[in-house]
């Protein structure tokens, strides 16, 4: 125990406190983007939203938080009920995980992993087992026909998901997520990367199951999906990951295609801040402005031309980055 | 790290062994998930951290969706999990248990007069590296890899082409006929 002195253990709290820190701002980032989003969508509708609990109505998220855990917490016993239990926890929990990997400013952040922006798609790749048991254990059909809908979309989506972000990798030549951020000071790889930034935010937005690629809580066809049974804190921990999920993918857009905390006079947290803000109000706005497509023409997209895309501009990056060695 | 390894390969010997003991195939996939989670955590403990992001995004994160895809689709109830605990009798397990014992020993025999195996906490090696190695000196598997893989992709896209069935055609020559027999009812 030679190694434990004083100043290791002063860093360690440090850097626990530091995460604990982030893990809150993370979700509470979330929750009260549930207000927020609300609020927004009033204002592009030209409606109010819900604006008498406090100032501007931030009261909503308390009066909304007393509501959801004081309903019955009901779980179906002609279902699966550990998978029932289970799937909400991995719904919230996945991708709260992934805030491990974003680096904030030059000093904040959770955890510096050499294989970085793979740790974010494992996350991803492990949250689609939450839609898949929440689906099954429900025993019910609607749920099924939305956990089906949702995995066969996550799986197509994070095929090119991964293959978007190869090209800001390869210009990098690393998967840390601080290196790519450094490599962003001269220029923001949103020049050069076009093509994976679009095709990333499109992969984004279907992997959080948010609009217009939210076919597996569709309302009208199949009763808000995979969580049609669940209700009280078990729905809120799928509602709250969901913005978990939007907050997330925003501060990733933010760190890899627009350099992340760098920008001119104000402090790097701001920067960050702002940018990550402002893809999370471009998330709200996909929503209040864009109809939802048919499922299959989704699923088409998906394949038969991001797919593609993607591959090509991998490509094409390989062969300029060959052109300058 | 070597508390990780051991433990991380604790849970997945234990998960593993429940995969074949359970009677639920959703419940056994989910164990054959953490036995995954937890060889991927074994990888990271012997300093292969891409080796092991791949093990959860391949076969955690991929793979074992799609089993637990087809086996949520199939809907077994409490029936098959009664006829999979009557199958899981004690003589079933001479045979295989015969074998891994041999698998086992062999194993033992290597490691003991073998040596120059790397150890927990040894070296971490890189994507980097990784890369260098199999665009260098696995050239080979790694072209047979694309061609085994291409092949497969070939064979899905014909297995599920968009063909016409013979109910559609049925159906195009009824919606032909239709408009030209309501033409002679009016005549």
């Amino acid at each position: 125990m030679s190694w434990l002195t004083s100043d290791v253990l002063v860093l360690t709290v440090i850097a626990v406190l530091k995460a604990i820190v982030i893990l809150l701002g993370a979700v509470i980032c979330g929750a009260f983007l549930t207000v927020v989003e609300r609020r927004l969508l009033g204002l592009w509708q030209d409606r109010y939203g819900p604006n008498r609990v406090g100032p501007f109505g931030a009261g909503q998220l308390i009066a909304d938080m007393i509501k959801i855990f004081f309903k019955e917490d009901w779980v179906p016993s002609f279902g699966d009920r550990k998978l029932f239990v289970l799937a909400p926890a991995i719904a919230f929990a996945s991708l709260l995980l992934s805030f491990m990997i974003i680096p904030i400013t030059p000093g904040w952040g959770v955890a510096d992993l050499s294989i970085g922006i793979l740790f974010f798609f494992a996350m991803a790749g492990i949250n689609v087992y939450a839609v898949l048991f929440g689906g099954y254990a429900s025993a019910n059909k609607y749920a099924l026909i939305g956990a089906m809908r949702a995995s066969a979309q996550t799986l197509s989506y994070e095929v090119f998901m991964g293959l978007s972000l190869m090209g800001v990798v390869a210009m990098t030549g690393s998967f840390n997520m601080r290196d790519i951020v450094n490599a962003q000071e001269g220029f923001w790889f949103i020049i050069p990367q076009f093509f994976g930034f679009v095709t990333f935010l499109i992969a984004g937005v279907a992997v959080t199951h948010r609009a217009p690629f939210d076919q597996p809580e569709a309302e009208q066809e199949i009763a808000d999906g995979y969580h049609v049974e669940y209700s009280s804190m078990k729905f809120g921990m799928f509602f709250i990951g969901e913005y978990v999920g939007i907050v997330l993918v925003s501060a990733l857009i933010a760190t890899l295609f627009f350099g992340g905390w760098h920008g001119p006079l104000l402090p790097p947290i701001v920067w960050f801040a702002l940018k990550t803000g402002f893809f999370v109000m471009l998330f709200v706005l996909a929503r209040a402005a864009l109809p939802r497509p048919r499922y299959d023409r989704v699923m088409q997209f998906g394949w038969k031309f991001c797919l593609p895309l993607t591959l090509i501009n991998l490509l094409v990056t390989g062969f300029f980055i060959l052109l300058g060695a | 790290m070597e508390i990780a390894f051991y433990l991380a390969a604790l849970i997945a010997v234990f998960a593993t062994f429940r995969v074949i003991m359970h009677t639920n195939a959703v419940h056994a996939l989910l164990y054959l998930i953490i036995s995954l989670l937890a060889v991927a955590v074994v990888f990271y403990a012997l300093g292969a951290p891409f080796a092991a992001a791949l093990e959860v995004i391949v076969y955690a994160g991929a793979i074992m969706v799609l089993f637990v895809f087809v086996v949520m689709m199939l809907n077994l109830g409490g029936q098959t999990a009664h006829h999979e605990s009557s199958w899981l009798t004690p003589g079933i397990w001479k045979g295989p248990a015969v074998l891994a014992g041999l698998l086992l020993a062999i194993l033992c025999f290597s490691l003991w007069y073998g040596g120059g195996i790397g150890s927990v906490g040894g070296d971490t090696l890189s994507a980097r590296e990784v890369g260098m190695q199999m665009f260098g000196p696995y050239l080979l598997a790694v072209e047979l890899a694309a061609m085994l893989l291409l092949a497969a992709l070939i064979a899905a896209s014909h297995v599920g082409r968009n063909e016409d069935t013979q109910l559609e055609r049925d159906m195009n020559e009824a919606r032909q006929r239709a408009p030209s027999g309501v033409d002679e009812e009016e005549a």
